[in-house]
């Protein structure tokens, strides 16, 4: 069972957002990186998958800048084998960042790729249905239970408070949502061994994407708030807001 | 290229098909840049559902029905199918879709397929010149991204985003004929769960629950305060965390980004990724008992308080309030 594992460096999730100098991307300044967090939920369940076959093997790979071998480091820290990394300091959009994984797999065999549903920067959820159309594989979105058959797969996934079991042929594109798998904190023996696993580095083959951001901005404050006692005449007060001046009840 | 296309999902139930709830927000929207582009507005609807009336109302100016059991329940393969003949008849400047689950999924397939850009999850959709430009959110809405599409475009709008409205016509129908591809996902299964409420993204009021609930057998007083205002609830990380309630219904940056017109936080202090999660609401509701919590810097009325005593009175008020 050969699986590959699509991860991205993102912004972590803590950051309070500035704008940057460009007015189009934000302000990295003093800000931290970390894995996103739906692909190291990939990740492990890419790991257990592998250990529960008792063979395999698990390969990241990143599109992103030079700086991301740390998140490659950390995923083969958590037990993966090997990473490769499309090296590139440009910020790319959904089809691009797709189009670069799809570059940088070349010719490889595997049996499964899976990414997380989202990156928590972007939050486009696209980057791996794009990529199952570019590989002409099948594609299940969001899964939060995966196991695997004979040439097959079994997922579920949420759909309108409905679970959906699905059967899908392998090789395919699965991403993962939160449930898949809780993953592990790599312990100090996996962040020696980490240090000697592979890790290719290539240039990512960037395509002008068919998006451009043209701006980005902090989303509109809020006005002040009302404070409303608790007690039963306030409650009457914000119901009779609620419903004469905001016209939501 | 002027024509603007929209994909309008159904749901399957006992009583048949029907619209799901973002159809007259998506036609809403795509009327609206059919108008700027100078265009049709054609939508595209598959399995046994027809809904001509309620299209044509939101501005819809032709229905492609596409029909067939393989179109019924929503699969990939099918579904990718089915679009992407409507694609080739209607040749649209851009195809629009809600940013469901499942719409997410097949926007990104079907942009992926046919080459065209691709923008996720907007709040809004317009026409600058002959170019699609949409706005949306990232970093879990901490920002806001103005996206432009330089290609014929693919875009998943986001539920609750933008509201519908009416602009009645009489809507034609005709049939696509379209064969089934081989299904590569098949469904074995659908297992509803043990209680239905509406898909968080798309309610209009949520009753949330963070930690100062204080435990799961407390949560009646969410879903009590819920059932008043006839609201969906939801809970916050720490909960779902913790075991009180399932994944499904957490809101925040790693569970869902919701616009409802009433967000009524309980307990909650509104950690940073929370705060993404639901701070685009059009009006928040802010209940905790310390004064200092940061849910209260994003709410518009806000009750300190003890949430055992608030709740219940405000259910209470509302439960009066709402049947006079």
């Amino acid at each position: 069972m050969k699986i590959i594992v699509c991860i991205k460096r993102v912004v972590d999730t803590e950051t309070r957002v500035k704008i940057g100098a460009d007015g189009k991307s934000i302000d990295l300044g003093g800000v931290q990186f970390i894995t996103a967090p739906y692909d190291e939920m990939a990740v492990e369940k890419a790991i257990q998958l592998r250990d529960e076959a008792g063979e395999g093997s698990v390969t990241v790979v990143t599109v992103g800048p030079a700086a991301a071998t740390k998140e490659l480091r950390t995923a083969l820290a958590m037990g993966a084998d090997e990473a490769l990394h499309a090296v590139t300091e440009e910020h790319l959009g959904p089809n691009a960042t797709a189009a670069a994984l799809q570059a940088a797999l070349g010719d490889r065999a595997f049996d499964l790729i899976l990414c997380g549903k989202q990156a928590t920067d972007e939050d486009d959820a696209a980057v791996g249905p794009l990529l199952a159309a570019g590989l002409g594989l099948p594609c299940v979105a969001f899964v939060h239970s995966l196991t695997v058959a004979a040439g097959h797969a079994i997922v579920e996934r949420e759909i309108d408070g409905e679970t959906e079991i699905l059967e899908v042929d392998l090789p395919a594109v699965l991403t993962a949502q939160k449930g898949l798998a809780e993953p592990r904190y790599p312990g100090l023996k996996g962040i020696m061994a980490a240090k000697k696993k592979p890790l290719e580095s290539v240039p990512a083959e960037v395509t002008d994407g068919p998006t451009e951001v043209r701006a980005l901005e902090l989303p509109p404050a809020r006005s002040a708030m009302v404070t409303i006692e608790p007690t039963p005449a306030g409650m009457q007060t914000l119901l009779t807001a609620l419903r004469q001046e905001k016209k939501v009840l | 290229m002027a024509d603007i296309l929209i994909y309008l999902e159904t749901a399957q139930s006992s009583d048949g098909a029907a619209l799901k709830k973002p159809a007259a927000e998506v036609a809403t929207a795509g009327r609206a840049l059919a108008d700027a582009l100078g265009g049709r507005l054609v939508a595209v609807i598959t399995g046994s559902v027809a809904p001509e009336g309620v299209l044509g109302r939101h501005g819809v100016d032709e229905v492609l029905h596409v029909e067939g059991d393989a179109f019924g329940r929503h699969l990939l393969d099918a579904q990718a199918a089915a679009l992407e003949a409507a694609m080739a008849d209607v040749e649209p400047a851009s195809v629009l879709l809600a940013a469901t689950v499942l719409g997410k999924e097949l926007s990104a397939f079907v942009a992926g397929r046919t080459g065209r850009a691709l923008i996720s999850d907007a709040t809004s959709v317009g026409a600058d010149g002959t170019q699609v430009v949409a706005s949306k959110p990232k970093y879990a809405g901490k920002a806001m991204a103005q996206i432009a599409a330089t290609r014929p475009s693919i875009v998943s709008l986001r539920p609750n985003a933008v509201p519908a409205a009416e602009n009645p016509r009489e809507a034609a129908t005709r049939t696509l004929a379209v064969e089934a591809p081989a299904a590569r996902v098949r469904l074995r299964e659908v297992v509803p769960s043990a209680e239905t409420q509406l898909e968080l993204t798309e309610a209009d009021i949520i009753v949330s629950g963070g930690r100062g609930i204080g435990g799961p057998d407390a949560w009646d007083e969410i879903l009590g305060l819920a059932s008043a205002l006839g609201a969906a609830h939801g809970a916050s990380r720490a909960v779902v965390d913790a075991g009180w309630r399932p994944h499904a219904e957490q809101v925040g940056q790693t569970g869902k980004t919701v616009s409802p017109k009433l967000y009524v936080a309980c307990g909650i202090s509104g950690a940073i990724q929370h705060l993404a999660g639901m701070s685009s609401s059009k009006v928040i509701v802010a209940v905790n008992k310390d004064p200092e919590a940061p849910i209260f810097k994003v709410a518009d009325y806000g009750i300190v308080g003890d949430v055992h005593d608030v709740l219940p009175m405000l259910s209470e008020a509302a439960g009066s309030f709402l049947a006079g």
